[in-house]
């Protein structure tokens, strides 16, 4: 064990995976020279040379296109797109061809890439620094996703995602990279896709979240200590998504609060209450609630707080579902 | 970059007229490849042929028509290896029968049975890519991975007219060049995309042009003649070997038939000049080639056309006879470690239809 911030922890997975294997490579702007401009990729270029640590031209759906050719040369290549909202370019690939050419050549073909990402907001940044695509990616077929929301995990869920047989895309909550840190397996780690995580017990209310959003469910769940004691269910991986995990907590507490940074139209949160409405009804002691970013675009930073789902409104949601 | 000159402008020939224009000749091509060629441009044409009418007779479903364009993909794919690998679109659907794929799994794409999925890596020959122009990053990525692993092998990438204005080819040639793939960008200029003519697709002169941005040369090339297509191409792949990187090849054609089959050109296009290529088409120009030459006769001709046409009739019979597919294949295949939802809506929809 060592204790590495969440952005050293995605850099050490990186140097036991290309260790590990050499079919693995790294490809993205800026990823090789600079070491990526978060440095989730330093030290690869002179430790494994410049042909698996690849400066690309700065294009998107290139990087994504072209990674589907070297899957089928034999090689793994984990893609970086630099920003969350400047991977749009690439959804063009992702759902006309990553998620389908697997089927397309009936499981002759495998395409083991991985696209991985900084995603969501509160980092004061300019426009389309912020979002969170998830549902974009949860939605194409053929692709899975998954989100940490600890070193441990961001270390882990990528050594998964790269060894895993079809395509993955990791979204990596950059408000942690720097300020979270926490224990760290060395060496090789890994934490299969699949499986939800029970970041925090309790019997009267869970809450759902993952990514940015684990340590707002965990400090909403402080905030209420005393008065309810919350369960918070870290899903970590979309799809394939660990159903039995929500069941089992929500079977257990009977409340539910869904937290999701992205906009609240058909996202993830949206899903994950779907799953409780067609399969936990009589187990559910209140409505599901979601606590959600807004259908609107990703705001002026000097007041994006106020978009953010905050501790104040999660605290709040959980006490509607209590009181229902 | 030194040495990627201004594309040329005049078309590449080998094939005269047989009156004003002499024949020329490909070094290193013997007897038995030309009448190999021919071999092939006859299977195609007589698979496209065939087409048309087994669609017309409910037979198979939406047919993208690829008449006049025999030589493109004939001429091409003869200039390279086994080991190397084609990315058709779906103007060249048929282009795996050239590397021995059966016609019924041709035919089965056509008919939307999975017997029409096959596996690439039996014939080094990529899926049909129907959205235009985006398997170009694919065949850039497949060539540098190659490169990457110190194999030999290039890869070909076809696609038309219109696929220059997308996106995704620009991003696969600028990789392709930056990276040195060993690529051939091969575009068959037929001059129409549906009923948009090459006049709205670029304000370049020509599609050539395009590959000195890239730093790569850009060949013109008559792409009704067979031959001359097969030389451009050889030169390009052997400069991919060589290690020095993608060339781009515009191949001039004219569509003479309709998009696809669920397309009625008349509202758009000149008749006549359909009529005057259709004069001039790639099949017949090689044949008189061939009779000039004095290799070809009635009697050969004949029975190649005869081949063709009984690899047609059995393709089209063992394409029918594929017996239906089974529903479990909507689930399959998708992810290599599938979610487990996936099983349980399948029994759930066998549940339902009582199986």
């Amino acid at each position: 064990m060592s204790e590495l911030t969440l952005v050293e922890a995605i850099n050490d997975a990186f140097h036991v995976e290309l260790g590990r294997d050499p079919n693995v490579m790294v490809m993205g702007e800026d990823v090789g020279r600079a070491g990526g401009v978060f440095r989730a990729t330093a030290g690869l270029r002179d430790k494994f040379g410049v042909e698996r640590c690849v400066d690309t031209p700065l294009a998107e759906a290139g990087i994504l296109g072209t990674a589907v050719g070297l899957c089928m040369a034999g090689w793994r290549p984990v893609c970086e797109m630099q920003y969350d909202a400047f991977s749009y370019p690439c959804l063009d690939q992702l759902i006309t061809h990553v998620g389908r050419y697997r089927w397309r050549t009936q499981g002759g073909m495998e395409f083991p890439l991985v696209v991985r990402m900084p995603y969501g907001g509160g980092v004061r940044a300019p426009e389309l620094h912020d979002d969170s695509p998830e549902a974009y990616y949860v939605h194409t077929p053929g692709v899975k996703v998954a989100i940490p929301s600890t070193p441990a995990d961001a270390k882990g869920l990528l050594a998964a995602a790269i060894r895993d047989p079809d395509p993955v895309v990791v979204l990596e909550p950059k408000l942690h990279y720097r300020t979270m840190r926490g224990e760290v397996p060395t060496g090789e780690h890994v934490v299969p896709l699949g499986e939800a995580r029970v970041a925090r017990e309790g019997d009267d209310v869970t809450i759902v979240a993952y990514g940015a959003m684990v340590p707002v469910a965990e400090a909403a769940a402080d905030a209420l200590e005393g008065e309810a004691a919350v369960e918070v269910l870290d899903i970590r991986s979309l799809k394939p998504l660990d159903e039995n995990a929500l069941l089992a907590s929500v079977g257990k507490t009977g409340r539910a609060v869904i937290v999701q940074e992205a906009p609240r139209v058909a996202g993830f949160g949206a899903e994950l209450a779907a799953i409780l409405a067609e399969k936990a009804m009589l187990d559910l002691h209140a409505p599901v609630i979601r606590v959600t970013g807004y259908d609107v675009p990703y705001p002026y930073w000097q007041i994006e707080d106020a978009y953010m789902p905050s501790v104040e409104r999660v605290v709040a949601a959980v006490r509607k579902t209590l009181e229902f | 970059m030194a040495g990627v000159l201004p594309a040329e402008s005049d078309l590449r020939r080998v094939i005269g007229d047989g009156e004003t224009i002499p024949d020329g000749e490909v070094e290193g091509l013997e007897e038995r490849d030309l009448l190999e060629l021919y071999r092939w441009m006859v299977l195609l044409r007589t698979y496209d042929e065939r087409s048309v009418a087994f669609h017309r007779q409910g037979r198979i479903g939406t047919y993208a028509i690829f008449w006049n364009h025999e030589a493109m993909q004939a001429g091409s794919v003869y200039a390279l290896e086994r080991d190397d690998w084609i990315f058709p679109s779906y103007r060249e659907s048929a282009i795996g029968l050239l590397r021995g794929m059966p016609v019924e799994t041709v035919l089965s794409w056509w008919r939307g049975h999975p017997a029409g999925w096959w596996n690439p890596l039996d014939y080094n020959v990529a899926s049909i890519c129907v959205p235009i122009g985006t398997h170009v990053p694919h065949a850039a990525g497949l060539a540098w991975g190659k490169k990457l692993r110190g194999e030999p092998a290039c890869a070909i990438a076809f696609f038309g007219d219109g696929a220059t204005s997308e996106g995704s080819f620009h991003e696969g040639a600028n990789f392709a060049a930056v990276m040195r793939a060993p690529l051939v960008l091969f575009c068959n200029n037929n001059q129409w995309a549906i009923s948009t003519p090459l006049s709205a697709q670029t304000a370049a002169e020509t599609l050539a042009d395009k590959a000195a941005g890239y730093g790569m040369p850009g060949v013109r090339v008559d792409g009704g003649d067979v031959l001359a297509v097969y030389e451009v191409t050889r030169d390009a792949a052997a400069r991919a070997r060589a290690g020095k990187g993608p060339t781009f090849i515009e191949a001039v054609s004219y569509r003479t038939a309709p998009h696809a089959t669920a397309d009625d050109p008349r509202a758009y296009i000149d008749l006549e000049r359909v009529e005057e290529e259709k004069r001039r088409e790639c099949l017949g120009r090689y044949e008189a080639y061939l009779r000039r030459a004095g290799v070809l006769n009635d009697e050969l001709a004949e029975s190649t056309r005869g081949e063709a046409t009984d690899a047609l009739r059995a393709g089209i019979a063992a394409a029918e006879a594929e017996p239906p597919a089974d529903i479990g294949l909507v689930f399959e295949h998708a992810y290599g470690s599938p979610p487990a939802s996936l099983a349980e809506e399948l029994a759930e929809l066998r549940e339902v239809l009582g199986e």
